[in-house]
């Protein structure tokens, strides 16, 4: 057993980022290109940013799933010992929508279901507008897994709010109670359902998608468990997103890989979190839009609420 | 209470009362063989078109991932409402000894069990999972207001069923024992079966009153719960317009407005229809003219609550929410309900020749109808509003328009509904006979006799 888990984990967390499995594009390919067995068989895979890319068939090994049964059990203990935050910069954000597409690929989402939305914010009349990347808040008082009637949706103890589509009936209150509009539901037959039919659902990517039933964002807890950053976070190439763990006091930046303290990270730049006044207490954490490198692009839209 | 006839008249009072109010079983012609045909074909496409919406997906309705509950939740909360009436009337009433209310506690009693029954189905098939329905038992979190919900609805429609049946025993016997030959031998079969033997021996009489009682207590804390806790399913969530104390109450008495109207004209059409003038009389509809008047009083100052207080303030997102209501996309529907729904009704009652029978029904129409389209208004425009924009979206997630499959779901629901009632009417009389006898002065002991013939 390693002493110092929390360097441990970060440097996994680094050296991991972007690779294996359909994730990752320039890292899959160089990783390949260093090994010397070679079949010559290529296979096309998707990466997370929506690119195709081609790899050896001897590199691919299956992915190891527990059965539904066990996969649904740890899924809804979270891993031990782990408390997951996510600070947002929102001086970085420059409506890039990378986390978007990745986030879409990584769980089988049509392209209007959002996990993680980017959202034109414009808090006053006569403030500056700004990006604003939306994903679930993981609430550590989340007003949707308190009305499930059937337990489906349900808080981890590593502060992940997950779902169980195996289970979900469909009555979509949780959509009713969260006020930050984190939940879609899947009105059709989700997208390539054909393509995955079959295929054993894994709770913490919450794929497949099922017709029926509700499906948000979950921090991307299968890659969490192979020490991997979440596909929104990997897939930003501005540095907006920070991920890591509250209980090391650290988070790493999914772009520039660098690991701060989270503490002294939302102390420094006066970090908040989304309608504190609800009492819902995010693990999203923002910082605020300021010193922005770039001008504001978009169209303001009409709308607050 | 009458006072006491010599046996012969009292024979002739029952025979009187027994054929008018037998009238709406043994009445056949091709007026009933038409409506039962309407009643089914509306109903059979309204299942189809939920097998549709099975088969796709919820996304035949209307409803997005903003506005994700839509005229499904409207057509639940319309039903729970006007089963409530059967409370207020058959139980509150009775306890208050109020008795002109007598005749009209089975009108009321059906409206209540075609009412929760319709709830608990349109609620299935607001699910994107119908199939797991079962999960509700299996998995069920007491901590969710659903469960709260499949808890006091299931126990009304029970309790709402005996207090249907309980009083209705009496009337079994006697149809079974004088009925031979004038109906069917299946519903004679059901009358004998249902009848549990029922001699009329005054033992017999002291259980159904005891247990009647019991019944009529229960049910009050039961009949608020249903309403207070459907309310809850809204107020439970932090969304401007729902986020409200006064939900409960509100809800209630909304309820009584409702299931008032929906027994005027149910005893409207069973006056005409049976020829029950003499049972559903002029008085009754004054009385429930003025019942009427008292919950609309009362839903009135709840309105004003609900509106002029946080419309007084405009909270950001309240503010938002009370726009769209008071001059947004939801004006016209919002100020005709208020107005022609609640308003011109209760000042129209207030006089008396608007409670006649013909002009109150007519005002019931307007106020079941405003009814229906007040519970639209609850549900939709909040959902149109959340605190974050909508954005990344087809342009068609911003706003609610329901789609031909939630309307056809909803007219099976009102069919399934009045189909329901139809059968009950048909079934069994719309006046507890015996009860009505009694208080004409018949003796109970005239009711365990054979007719002569």
């Amino acid at each position: 057993m390693e002493r110092n888990t929390r360097r441990n984990f970060i440097r996994k967390l680094g050296a991991t980022v972007g690779a294996a499995g359909v994730v990752g594009g320039t890292s899959i390919l160089s990783s390949c290109n260093s090994v010397e067995t070679s079949s010559g068989d290529k296979i096309k895979l998707l990466t997370s940013s929506g690119e195709l890319v081609e790899v050896d068939k001897s590199q691919l090994t299956p992915a190891e799933m527990p059965n539904l049964s066990e996969n649904q059990k740890r899924g809804r203990e979270g891993l031990p010992g782990r408390s997951w935050v996510m600070v947002i910069d929102l001086s970085k954000c420059r409506n890039a929508r990378e986390c978007m597409k990745a986030c879409q690929n990584h769980h089988q989402l049509r392209p209007e279901q959002h996990h993680i939305n980017v959202l034109q914010m414009q808090d006053a009349e006569h403030t500056a507008p700004y990006y604003m990347p939306k994903p679930c808040q993981h609430c550590d008082n989340p007003p949707c897994t308190k009305v499930c009637p059937v337990n489906a949706t349900f808080k981890r103890n590593d502060g992940i709010v997950l779902i169980d589509n195996e289970r979900c009936i469909g009555c979509r209150f949780c959509i009713a109670a969260c006020p930050y509009s984190a939940r879609v539901f899947n009105w059709f037959e989700p997208r390539d359902a054909e393509k995955y039919k079959g295929v054993t659902y894994n709770i913490e990517a919450n794929v497949p998608q099922k017709k029926g039933t509700i499906s948000k964002c979950l921090f991307s807890a299968d890659r969490l468990r192979d020490g991997k950053l979440p596909s929104c976070v990997s897939a930003c190439p501005n540095g907006v997103y920070w991920f890591g763990d509250r209980n090391e006091d650290a988070v790493t930046n999914g772009t520039t890989k660098e690991t701060v303290s989270f503490s002294k990270l939302i102390k420094d730049n006066a970090a908040y979190t989304l309608m504190e006044e609800l009492g819902t207490k995010p693990r999203v954490y923002y910082l605020p839009p300021k010193d922005r490198a770039f001008p504001f692009e978009g169209d303001l839209i009409e709308h607050h609420s | 209470m009458n006072t006491i006839k010599s046996p012969e008249e009292s024979r002739k009072v029952l025979d009187t009362i027994f054929s008018d109010l037998t009238r709406s079983i043994t009445h056949k012609d091709e007026l009933t063989r038409f409506w039962f045909f309407i009643l089914i074909m509306f109903a059979g496409v309204g299942l189809w078109g939920w097998i549709i919406q099975i088969d796709q997906g919820l996304g035949v309705t209307g409803m997005r991932d903003y506005v994700s509950w839509g005229m499904y939740i409207a057509n639940f909360v319309f039903f729970v409402a006007i089963s409530l009436i059967g409370f207020l009337i058959s139980s509150a009433l009775h306890l208050l000894k109020i008795s002109w209310s007598k005749p009209i506690s089975r009108v009321a009693e059906q409206i209540a069990i075609a009412g929760v029954a319709l709830a608990g189905i349109i609620i299935v098939m607001d699910m994107g999972r119908p199939d797991r329905f079962l999960n509700v038992f299996l998995h069920g979190r007491f901590a969710s207001p659903i469960i709260w919900d499949v808890t006091v609805v299931t126990t009304y429609l029970t309790i709402s069923a005996l207090l249907f049946y309980l009083p209705l025993i009496p009337d079994l016997a006697l149809l079974r024992d004088r009925m031979t030959g004038k109906v069917p031998a299946w519903k004679l079969k059901i009358y004998t079966i249902l009848a549990l033997g029922w001699k009329g021996n005054p033992e017999q009489y002291k259980t159904v009153y005891h247990a009647m009682r019991i019944l009529m207590i229960l049910i009050i804390p039961v009949g608020l719960s249903i309403h207070t806790v459907t309310s809850w399913l809204f107020a439970a969530t932090l969304r401007s317009g729902w986020d409200t104390t006064i939900m409960g109450p509100y809800f209630v008495a909304g309820a009584f407005v409702a299931g008032a109207a929906a027994v005027v004209i149910l005893m409207y059409i069973y006056r005409l229809r049976y020829g029950l003038k003499n049972y559903f009389e002029d008085f009754h509809f004054d009385y429930m003219g003025k019942l009427l008047v008292f919950v609309s009083l009362v839903y009135l100052y709840f309105n004003i609550n609900e509106f002029l207080v946080p419309g007084y303030k405009m909270k950001t997102a309240e503010g938002v929410h009370l726009q769209n209501l008071f001059t947004g996309a939801f004006a016209s529907m919002f100020w005709l309900v208020q107005v022609a729904g609640l308003i011109i009704p209760i000042l129209l009652m207030l006089i008396k020749f608007f409670r006649k029978p013909l002009p109150l029904t007519i005002i019931s129409v307007v106020v079941l109808i405003a009814a229906w389209f007040k519970r639209y208004l609850i549900v939709i425009p909040t959902m149109e509003h959340p605190f974050l924009p909508v954005q990344n979206v087809p342009d068609y997630f911003k706003s609610y328009a329901p789609t031909s499959i939630e309307i056809m779901i909803t007219l099976f629901s009102v069919f399934a509904a009045l189909l329901i009632i139809t059968i009950l009417a048909k079934l069994f009389p719309v006046i507890t006979i015996w009860e009505y006898a009694e208080e004409k002065g018949v003796d109970k002991k005239y009711f365990s006799e054979q007719p002569k013939n």
